[in-house]
């Protein structure tokens, strides 16, 4: 019996080109749940994500503007994205360049929506 | 650039009639040498009055400097002389826009659209005052002592032809170029440049960790606004801030032309 949080992020996954999904504690950057390939940095991820995430707070406080809801960091060799997934979680996926990013940022809307 | 601005000057000293004293009032300018730019411009607008060019150059120096009546004057100027110069459009846009005259700001940039329909940036701007005058219209007028601007500014004080980078800064946090606002129209570039210090060397350190080799660019939502970071040399950071109106795709294209331009800038500055 896998959880509903885990059921989530396995739909996440499936896509082509998601190496791993992850369900984030924002505050500390632990990994609550993942659904990932092997050999996959997800503690790592979780980590940076958060930290990011609590960096560009600032960027967007600064300008007295509304938080961030969705971050993609773009590398030579793959992608990260960051999707706010509700109080105090974050939903990360890391993907290759292939992937479809419109795919990917629907899915995490998506399995934010259901994790609410 | 340095030789340049020696020559330049030296020409003008030999000849005060030459029309040197464009490109010399531009070079200084754009290195922030915006009393003796001014000087430049004055004298040399003085001598020849009826060329428009010389007008907006002067105009784009009382910008820079933060003299936005006489900016406006000189603008205007630019206009009676020559109704369809871009610069002067865009100028008077962007002028319009600070002062929360949403409708002249929209007026101007429209026309600044129909003259240079090509200019990505121009059609974001046109896009964002649009909306913003629609969502004004929609809803309560900002009470009296509630600044009229909201979100980042559309243009900045230097626009020219070119798309200026929002905001540039380099890696100690130090506004390099460009500026930001605040929602409620206070500048915000300082506090955002602190912010967005150290960025790179996390996104570097972290797409190395998780194998994805080097960070190249950070798009972020953000309620009605879309931000998109690049790094256009390894010391130094580039934020392009649009409404959400300028898709991300659209955005990631404007901040490549953003990244082009700051490019130069730097290679200009030496």
């Amino acid at each position: 019996m896998i959880s509903r949080e885990q059921a989530v992020l396995d739909e996440v996954t499936r896509i082509g080109g998601v190496r791993s999904a992850l369900l984030v504690s924002s505050d500390d950057g632990l990994v609550v749940v993942e659904s990932a390939l092997e050999d996959q940095a997800t503690e790592a991820a979780a980590a940076f994500a958060a930290r990011l995430g609590g960096r560009l707070a600032t960027l967007t406080s600064a300008l007295r503007a509304p938080p961030m809801s969705v971050l993609l960091l773009q590398a030579t060799a793959g992608q990260l994205f960051v999707v706010v997934g509700g109080p105090g979680l974050l939903l990360v996926a890391v993907t290759s360049n292939e992937v479809n990013i419109g795919e990917v940022r629907l899915a995490l809307l998506a399995a934010a929506g259901q994790l609410n | 650039m340095t030789d340049d601005i020696s020559g330049m000057t030296s020409q003008l000293a030999h000849d005060p009639t030459s029309l040197v004293f464009l490109p010399l009032a531009d070079a200084l300018r754009r290195r922030g040498q915006l009393e003796p730019a001014l000087a430049v411009a004055i004298r040399g607008v003085h001598r020849y009055p009826e060329i428009a060019d010389g007008h907006d150059l002067l105009a784009r120096i009382h910008a820079d400097r933060g003299d936005g009546d006489a900016a406006f004057d000189a603008w205007t100027s630019v206009l009676r002389l020559t109704p369809d110069h871009l610069g002067a459009h865009k100028g008077l846009a962007f002028l319009a826009f600070r002062a929360g005259d949403l409708g002249r700001s929209a007026k101007h940039l429209s026309r600044a659209l129909e003259l240079a329909p090509e200019d990505a940036s121009l059609a974001a701007a046109v896009e964002r005052i649009r909306t913003m005058i629609a969502t004004r219209a929609g809803g309560a007028e900002p009470a009296a002592d509630t600044p009229r601007r909201s979100g980042p500014v559309p243009i900045p004080p230097t626009a020219t032809t070119e798309t200026t980078p929002t905001l540039l800064l380099d890696a100690q946090g130090r506004v390099l170029r460009g500026r930001i606002d605040r929602t409620d129209g206070l500048d915000a570039s300082d506090a955002v440049a602190a912010a967005l210090a150290g960025v790179s060397r996390e996104a570097e350190r972290a797409a190395n960790l998780l194998g994805l080799g080097h960070w190249r660019a950070i798009a972020m939502e953000a309620g009605p606004f879309n931000y998109e970071i690049r790094t256009p040399t390894a010391e130094t950071l580039l934020l392009v801030a649009r409404g959400r109106e300028v898709p991300a795709g659209r955005l990631a294209r404007i901040a490549d032309r953003a990244v082009d331009q700051a490019r130069r800038w730097l290679e200009e500055l030496g």
